[in-house]
């Protein structure tokens, strides 16, 4: 059971599973961490980068590479009216309150989903090079998953970046840090939520374009995978990016991992640990002091 | 005036050498205390000394870095917080903590069903506890706010609202109270009758008090310990530590009447 | 002095809200028999939307009451539906008893899954009853020998209540039986909100340090309750399985717990009233709607949500200014 070849696969799809995760959950985590709204709706931005991006394909026959950035825009796009209508008005109510209505929202587009594309799974028909995998004497690996961890890797150490050695990215971490804080020094922490909100349900459509092998199109897919990515959110730290990073890495591969080796329970050990984390450290396992 | 307790007694309630840090920031600095039964201590000095934290850590809001808490001779440093007021320990906050969605009784009724236990039990009513109401009746008739029985807390004045923190913290019966800045908030006319309370408290109470306001504190307290940046500048009797010249370049100064 | 006492006594006591039972209280009870006399293909929908009231009673205890939001409220009604279902299979058909130990199934649950749940907020503490209820569905989906699987539970018989009345095909007993076991779940609720635990409860839900500092053990007391709102989900779950028959994993679903707390919000929180309103007009709509298109009715339940929180935050029993506050 144990040989290089198998380890090295599931290695592969663990990172790229958790790499997708983390491009799905980051603007979660970062919108959690500014202004604290419980947004169960942002799986849902996911999905609806790809229905776009399947849009594109199937209308246009578009490739997937073309069909990313205009879907991820279109996201975006989506995102910043939201924001600024129902998102706003949620704001001042309870958490209970922004629960229900982003809720309500899933619903809307997981309706709207259905009746543009019907229930049946999809998924985005995939460049002939990214098919087919690169068989060495040891492994055998797969192209697409290796241009999924290279692709994600790249946009974390883009987020990284940015918030590293721009001045919006300062300007975040004050308003994660500190949000009052932040509005009396000056920054105009409304404005800095609204682009941010609108970054990551953006990034969270790159994640729902290019996951879509391991994570197929189907209606309910806003709330299927709306638990792995609260996992991912919580264990990690509300607002944490890197903890956000880690802890999706750790699901991808526990997950993964679990799955092939112990296949009658493997499901339930991304659970166990999740809680065992929480039980452990309740503010998220990299949560800053 | 009384005299000084025996040495031999054990305090009520001891803090030996406390320390809290928040990462850099050191809130506290090696801050002792002992109060004997009967005490009347008042903890003085700038805003930001880490009084009000002092307070946190003895009722067990915040844990303190290092350092010994103790109730009654029992070592309560790792006891959690609701399990302290069960051995006497009482406070009230600065910026008044109510429950404001409630009446002014079923507060105060709260705070006695706790303490006696029923507040637990999931059936009957409490206005068929007869304790209760006695106790609620009688402790709200003491502080003149019988005719505010069935108002909202959020409807009351700040001063009554003062007197119903103060109440609280009193329908627990407490052998320690612990006060922060009751007086903050309250009209200067209304201060007389608050002072007065505060003077009526039972004398095997021990009260640590904080204040700003130097004529309450100088005809309540017997004792006074002065904190800056978190640790304790100096501690005695009242008369020795106003007369106490680096107290007066701290703190005191001029602007305070005798 | 002495005559001041008994006036002082009374007024202090009158200054403990209480609700008092009004006409509101009987229309319930109207309405169920009036179903019953005038509409009885209704019969059976009817016992639907009990079976929900009494599950929505049990999640405005932890919601309304107890400030604990959830989503997996599924995995305590699931619990006590299985353990109805596996009652009546394998030592006992009676159903009084079944309902018990479906009742103590769903309190087990709450009260093993609490200690994790109540130590988190906000999102992490909606993932974890989320993560809960999955767990449950899959331990079910995989434990066919047991469960029954995706096929579900069926093939046990519930013998007559109290050994006179027979579950008829028309549905009447399971009617009556349901309205029973509302009539003494609303009785137990109304008692619990009313009692000295209650007021503690809303001293938790508005200030939770000062309810520590007057020395209130403040998470068990949130542990209590929940375990009490899973012994109530328990209940209606397993009514729902001695009344279908059948016991299905959609009994641990998210939809289902999602839907309960739709019918309380819509309905109103912490009142009680809010439940009964909101899950009788919800299980209604939904299953005049859902018949024609399930998409659709999800498309407008979504604008329905959405708006609701805009313009009626707190719900129907708000807007109807049913609700009890102090003067």
């Amino acid at each position: 059971m144990i040989n290089l070849s198998t380890i090295a696969t599931l290695l592969v799809d663990g990172i790229s599973y958790g790499m997708i995760l983390f491009l799905i959950s980051a603007g979660l985590t970062v919108t959690l961490g500014v202004m604290r709204v419980a947004n169960l709706a942002h799986c849902a931005f996911a999905m609806v980068g790809g229905y776009l991006a399947l849009a594109l394909a199937q209308s246009w026959g578009w490739s997937l590479l073309a069909a990313l950035p205009v879907a991820t825009i279109l996201t975006v796009a989506l995102g910043a009216v939201l924001e600024r209508t129902v998102y706003r008005w949620v704001y001042a109510t309870s958490q209970l309150g922004q629960i229900l209505m982003t809720i309500g929202l899933v619903f809307v587009m997981i309706a709207s989903v259905n009746l543009a594309f019907g229930s049946s799974l999809h998924t985005l028909p995939m460049p002939a090079w990214l098919a087919g995998t690169w068989q060495t004497q040891a492994f055998t690996l797969s192209v697409y998953r290796a241009f999924l961890v290279v692709v994600s890797t790249g946009l974390a150490g883009a987020l990284w970046a940015v918030l590293e050695f721009t001045e919006f990215g300062a300007k975040l971490r004050a308003a994660v840090d500190n949000p009052r804080m932040a509005r009396c020094v000056g920054i105009d922490v409304p404005r800095i939520f609204a682009i941010t909100f609108a970054g990551g349900c953006g990034l969270a459509a790159i994640g729902g374009v290019l996951g879509n092998q391991m994570l197929p199109l189907e209606p309910w897919y806003a709330l299927k995978y709306l638990v792995p990515v609260l996992i991912v959110v919580a264990v990690g730290g509300l607002g944490s990016l890197r903890g956000s990073f880690l802890s999706a890495l750790l699901l991808g591969l526990i997950d993964t991992f679990g799955r092939y080796y112990i296949p009658a329970g493997g499901a339930f050990i991304i659970y166990v640990a999740a809680a065992a984390a929480l039980l452990w450290r309740p503010e998220g396992l990299f949560a800053r002091a | 005036m009384s005299a000084e307790p025996p040495i031999l007694e054990v305090p009520i309630l001891e803090v030996r050498g406390v320390c809290k840090s928040f990462g850099a920031l050191q809130v506290a600095r090696d801050v002792s205390l002992a109060l004997p039964a009967g005490a009347r201590h008042a903890l003085i000095g700038p805003n930001g000394a880490g009084k009000t934290t002092l307070v946190h850590l003895i009722t067990g809001l915040l844990p303190p870095s290092s350092g010994a808490i103790r109730i009654g001779g029992r070592d309560v440093t790792r006891l959690a917080a609701e399990r302290r007021v069960a051995l006497g320990l009482a406070r009230t906050f600065q910026i008044s903590s109510l429950f404001p969605g409630l009446t002014v009784a079923e507060n105060i009724g709260l705070a006695v069903a706790a303490r006696t236990g029923v507040e637990i039990r999931p059936w009957g009513s409490l206005r068929r506890q007869a304790q209760v109401i006695d106790e609620a009746a009688s402790m709200l008739e003491q502080l003149g706010l019988l005719a505010l029985a069935g108002r909202a807390i959020a409807s009351l004045a700040y001063g009554q609202r003062r007197l119903v923190e103060i109440a609280l913290a009193l329908a627990l019966k407490p052998k320690i109270l612990l006060l922060d800045e009751p007086a903050a908030g309250v009209a200067s006319n209304d201060r007389g009758m608050l002072l007065d309370l505060l003077l009526s408290l039972p004398a095997d109470l021990a009260i640590l008090i904080i204040e700003h306001d130097m004529s309450l504190v100088f005809r309540l307290a017997r004792r006074m310990t002065v904190l800056v940046d978190g640790g304790i500048l100096t501690e005695g009797s009242v008369a020795d530590v106003r007369a106490d010249p680096r107290v007066r370049d701290v703190y005191l100064g001029s602007r305070h009447h005798a | 002095m002495m005559g001041t006492e008994p006036p002082a006594r009374d007024l202090v006591a009158r200054a403990f809200t209480r609700h008092h039972l009004s006409w509101v209280d009987a229309l319930p009870w109207l309405a169920i028999a009036a179903v019953w006399l005038v509409a009885g293909d209704y019969v059976p929908l009817g016992t639907q939307v009990i079976i929900m009231i009494i599950f929505a009673l049990s999640l405005d205890l932890a919601v309304g009451y107890g400030g604990i939001d959830t989503l997996g409220h599924a995995a305590l009604f699931g619990s006590g539906a299985y353990a109805a279902g596996l009652y009546a299979l394998n030592v006992s058909s009676e159903p009084v008893t079944g309902l018990l130990a479906a009742g103590i199934a769903g309190a087990a649950v709450a009260l093993v899954t609490g200690p994790l749940v109540l130590r988190t907020r906000g999102i992490t503490q909606v993932m974890l009853t989320l993560a809960v209820s999955t767990v449950l569905l899959e331990i079910a989906n995989a434990w066919k020998p047991v469960t029954g699987g995706a096929d579900g539970l069926t093939g046990f018989r519930i013998a007559p209540v109290l050994g006179a009345f027979r579950f008829d095909l028309a549905g009447n007993t399971a009617y009556w039986y349901g309205a029973a076991v509302l009539a003494v779940t609303f009785f137990l609720c109304k008692g619990l909100v009313n009692s000295p635990f209650g007021l503690t409860i809303r001293g938790i839900r508005e200030n939770p340090v000062r309810m520590r500092l007057l020395g209130v053990p403040v998470r068990h007391r949130l542990l209590m309750l929940y375990t009490i709102s899973g012994f109530f989900a328990g209940w209606a779950g397993g009514l729902s399985a001695q009344v279908t028959k059948l016991v299905g994993l959609d009994t641990l679903e998210f939809v289902l717990s999602g839907n309960a707390l739709v019918m309380l919000i819509l309905g109103g929180t912490g009142s009680l009233y809010g439940a009964i309103v909101g899950a009788t007009v919800f299980v209604v709509l939904s299953d005049r709607a859902a018949a024609i298109n399930p998409f659709h009715w999800l498309f407008a339940l979504g604008i329905v949500l959405i708006l609701a929180v805009r313009y009626a935050p707190a719900g129907l029993v708000g807007l109807l200014r049913f609700r009890k506050v102090p003067r």
